[in-house]
């Protein structure tokens, strides 16, 4: 039982991450494409700046909690993904770090290096989670030690590539919902005409993936076997799939901005609780034998450290969507140029 | 090169490199949010400028010390995951403890504060920087009780092939762990404190911001001399508690080969590790080791011919990073008692102020000589007498780490180069220039 719910738990970090660094990695790989000028960059970084920093918490703490309830199974992931998860590692630093200094010397070269750093340290991650995930829902070659048996290429096979775009998508359609949501004028209207050319995009390979996630995983024979785990399907894919997918374009035809974003973020939410609520009871199925797969019994910490640890998360977690709904009801206004040369945020 | 060498180089850099950014995170926090709450009291705009100024190095500081941490934490799973699955049950809960009590409130208040100068009222944004400043330490205080718990494990049972936690209070709770948070964090504020003399040095060797360089200079004195007090006392009470729990890393930090009743202390040794002896140890204290380990002169001290050989940390580098460390940690208390005397004449005393100027590599040296004391006379234990770091690295290529170690040489040396830079020439501007950009 409480192996279950760590892997509820496991999934809705997962998901909360996505759904809020997803934004600034769009907005990250869409600045080169959406940007004219010097202040269109800056009202790009501007929209993120007071965010990109506790949603990349969510990571850690995604990480840090694979860690502390499942440790087989994050020494297993993190090692097999190795050269994968360095890149991502890497690029968020490049991210990181592009957010942090471009704009601390007034150089148009120096300001051009962050840009690329913000552009590779946005885009990398965006595929490369997606291609992660999508291995995971199709199984790595683990063996009965739990060595990983291929390599960075073996990852770029084309589930696992058709994960990486949709992944993109998802988070270039989320970010420029919310560089729509932040600006106004020119920039704004670049932003919506971009988020409705890539949602189109968005719903062809969202369906591809859906239908090819029939052949190459195993995610829907989990459900059907399972009647509990059926619900899943039955509930998320309608509502918070297509639903929302749906109603995301509804509201950007209405130019409903908040409420798209929020259409957006069930999406990715959607996405993210279908694959894993998929793999249940495994976290990372084997590709070379079910029986070799790390599943949330042969991997999970003790039950006194599942609990000490599920006490802390239901207190804290909490508490802290509290502050960051503050920060982000806070910072809620749009960013105008007007603004930028007042600010002292980066 | 094997696994194994490469992913311990490739941990080494990357602690060494975030071990370079943590502390003035820790110190520079508390200085930033007393000067605002000066501001909040007293309304004197000279403390908010305080604020800004030395904010914009603490943003830069911070961002490298944020993004390097992450990769430190992935790093557990990614090059050694044999340890992570042994441990994960005490270990990983405490990183995952650390990022949920600290690490979201310290990354998401430290945006409200850089973006809410003019959105936040003065007490509120005080407020925020005081919520960095305590989450930083706590952050600290959480991945210090998880080193604690490697250098000496309790609490745990080995159960189902693994250590599994019995007790989270003892791992909590237990002395080897505080005294390793007052030591780390008296690092840091010395550390903070010696970084801000060092720039307002600068200024006022040139006669320029002289009152604003000066409350500075006052407060970064405060902290360091304060700290450099309880670092000297606590840091024997620490070599003490080392004494009891490890042993041989006392004798590897003294390079103490025969056990010895009354051991001395001496001034001067080189070890010569390839003989089991020091070729040269002068100035010989009777009495003077066993009296700082055991409180008592003629105490026995177990030399390092007492452990099995493959049991023992490298005894030169121990015996090196140790003694750099004490060395440095009377230093600092010397330049602080005598900074104290001159506070109210600093403009006055060019020399004291050039010392102060160039010291600053000091305690950054001093902080990783500690951190490598700590981690290399812990071996060729990962987590001390129960499991050995060549039976923690991840079944991975060695080409892998090969690659992995040279892109984060390249990459945080870079880092390095511009963060540095960015520092230096935020500091040498100093605030007027800072006035004029802002209008």
């Amino acid at each position: 039982m409480l192996e279950s719910i760590w892997f509820v738990l496991w999934g809705v970090l997962w998901a909360v991450y996505f759904m809020l660094d997803g934004f600034d990695l769009g907005i990250g790989t869409l600045m080169p494409f959406l940007a004219k000028n010097e202040t269109d960059k800056r009202l790009m970084y501007h929209s993120m700046g007071p965010y990109w920093n506790g949603n990349e918490v969510w990571l850690i703490t995604a990480g840090g909690v694979t860690f502390a309830a499942f440790p087989a199974t994050y020494a297993v992931m993190f090692s097999g993904l190795y050269s994968a998860l360095m890149l991502i590692l890497f690029a968020l630093i490049l991210r990181g770090v592009a957010n942090e200094f471009r704009d601390k010397v007034d150089s148009p070269r120096w300001r051009g290096i962050w840009d690329a750093c913000l552009f590779i340290g946005s885009f990398a991650p965006a595929l490369l989670l997606g291609v992660a995930f999508a291995n995971i829902f199709q199984g790595i070659p683990i063996d009965q030690a739990g060595v990983f048996q291929g390599n960075l290429f073996s990852l770029l096979n084309p589930y696992g590539l058709m994960g990486g775009v949709f992944f993109l998508l998802l988070f270039t359609v989320h970010g420029a919902v919310w560089l729509a949501l932040k600006t106004e004028g020119d920039l704004h209207h670049r932003a919506a005409t971009l988020a409705a050319k890539l949602w189109m995009a968005l719903v062809v390979v969202a369906v591809a993936f859906l239908v090819c996630t029939w052949f190459y995983t195993r995610l829907y024979d989990n459900y059907l076997r399972n009647p509990f785990l059926f619900m899943v399907p039955i509930v998320v894919i309608p509502f918070l799939v297509v639903g929302a997918l749906f109603m995301l374009r509804v509201y950007m035809a209405r130019g409903h901005w908040w409420k798209t974003w929020f259409a957006s973020s069930a999406l990715i939410v959607g996405v993210t609780l279908f694959g894993v609520a998929g793999l249940y009871p495994n976290l990372l199925p084997s590709s070379l034998n079910p029986a070799y797969s790390m599943t949330i019994f042969n991997s999970a910490s003790s039950p006194l450290t599942l609990k000490i640890m599920l006490g802390v998360a239901l207190t804290l977690v909490p508490i802290i969507i509290v502050y960051q709904s503050w920060v982000y009801h806070f910072f809620k206004d749009k960013v105008r140029a007007a603004d930028l040369a007042h600010e002292e945020g980066y | 090169m094997d696994v194994l060498m490469l992913s311990r180089l490739q941990f080494a850099a990357a602690t060494i490199f975030h071990f370079l950014f943590v502390p003035l995170t820790l110190g520079l926090s508390i200085l930033i949010a007393i000067m605002e709450t000066r501001y909040v009291r007293t309304g004197d705009e000279e403390y908010k400028n305080m604020a800004k100024f030395w904010g914009k190095i603490f943003l830069i500081n911070f961002a490298i010390g944020v993004v390097t941490g992450i990769t430190l934490e992935f790093q557990f799973g990614t090059n050694w995951s044999r340890y992570s699955t042994y441990v994960g049950d005490i270990f990983g809960s405490l990183l995952a403890i650390e990022a949920t009590l600290a690490f979201f409130l310290e990354s998401t208040f430290i945006a409200v504060w850089a973006f809410g100068w003019n959105k936040l009222s003065p007490r509120a944004h005080a407020v925020s920087i005081w919520l960095v400043a305590i989450a930083s330490n706590l952050s600290a205080l959480w991945i210090l009780i998880a080193n604690s718990w490697m250098q000496h494990p309790v609490g745990f049972t080995i159960r189902n092939g693994r250590a599994e936690l019995t007790d989270f209070l003892a791992v909590v709770t237990q002395p080897f762990a505080w005294h390793t948070i007052v030591h780390t964090l008296s690092a840091a504020y010395i550390l903070s404190g010696f970084f801000v003399m060092s720039i307002c040095a600068y200024h006022l060797l040139r006669k320029q911001h002289i009152t604003f360089f000066t409350k500075s200079f006052r407060m970064g004195l405060s902290l360091a001399l304060i700290f450099s007090v309880v670092e000297i006392v606590q840091g024997h009470m620490h070599g003490a508690e080392v004494a009891k729990v490890q042993p041989v890393k006392l004798a590897a930090m003294e390079s103490l080969w025969e056990t010895t009743a009354a051991a001395p202390q001496y001034l001067f040794l080189i070890p010569d590790e390839a003989n089991e002896r020091n070729s040269v140890s002068i100035g010989g204290i009777p009495g003077a080791l066993s009296m700082l380990a055991y409180h008592t002169p003629d105490a026995t001290v177990k030399g390092l011919k007492d452990f099995p050989k493959e049991e023992r940390p490298p005894v030169t580098l121990s015996f090196l990073s140790f003694r750099v460390m004490v060395a440095l940690g009377f230093l600092f208390l010397l330049l602080t008692v005598v900074g104290w005397f001159k506070r109210n004449k600093l403009v006055e005393s060019p020399g004291y102020l050039k010392i102060m100027l160039y010291a600053v590599p000091l305690p950054y040296l001093a902080a990783e000589a500690g951190w490598t004391l700590a981690e290399v006379g812990r071996q060729p234990w990962v987590v001390y007498g129960i499991m050995k770091t060549s039976d923690a690295v991840s079944p991975i290529a060695s080409s892998q780490v090969l690659i992995s170690l040279i892109a984060f040489i390249g990459i945080y040396s870079l880092l390095g180069a511009a963060a540095f830079y960015l520092i230096i020439s935020h500091a040498l501007k100093g605030p007027q220039v800072e006035a004029v950009a802002a209008s």
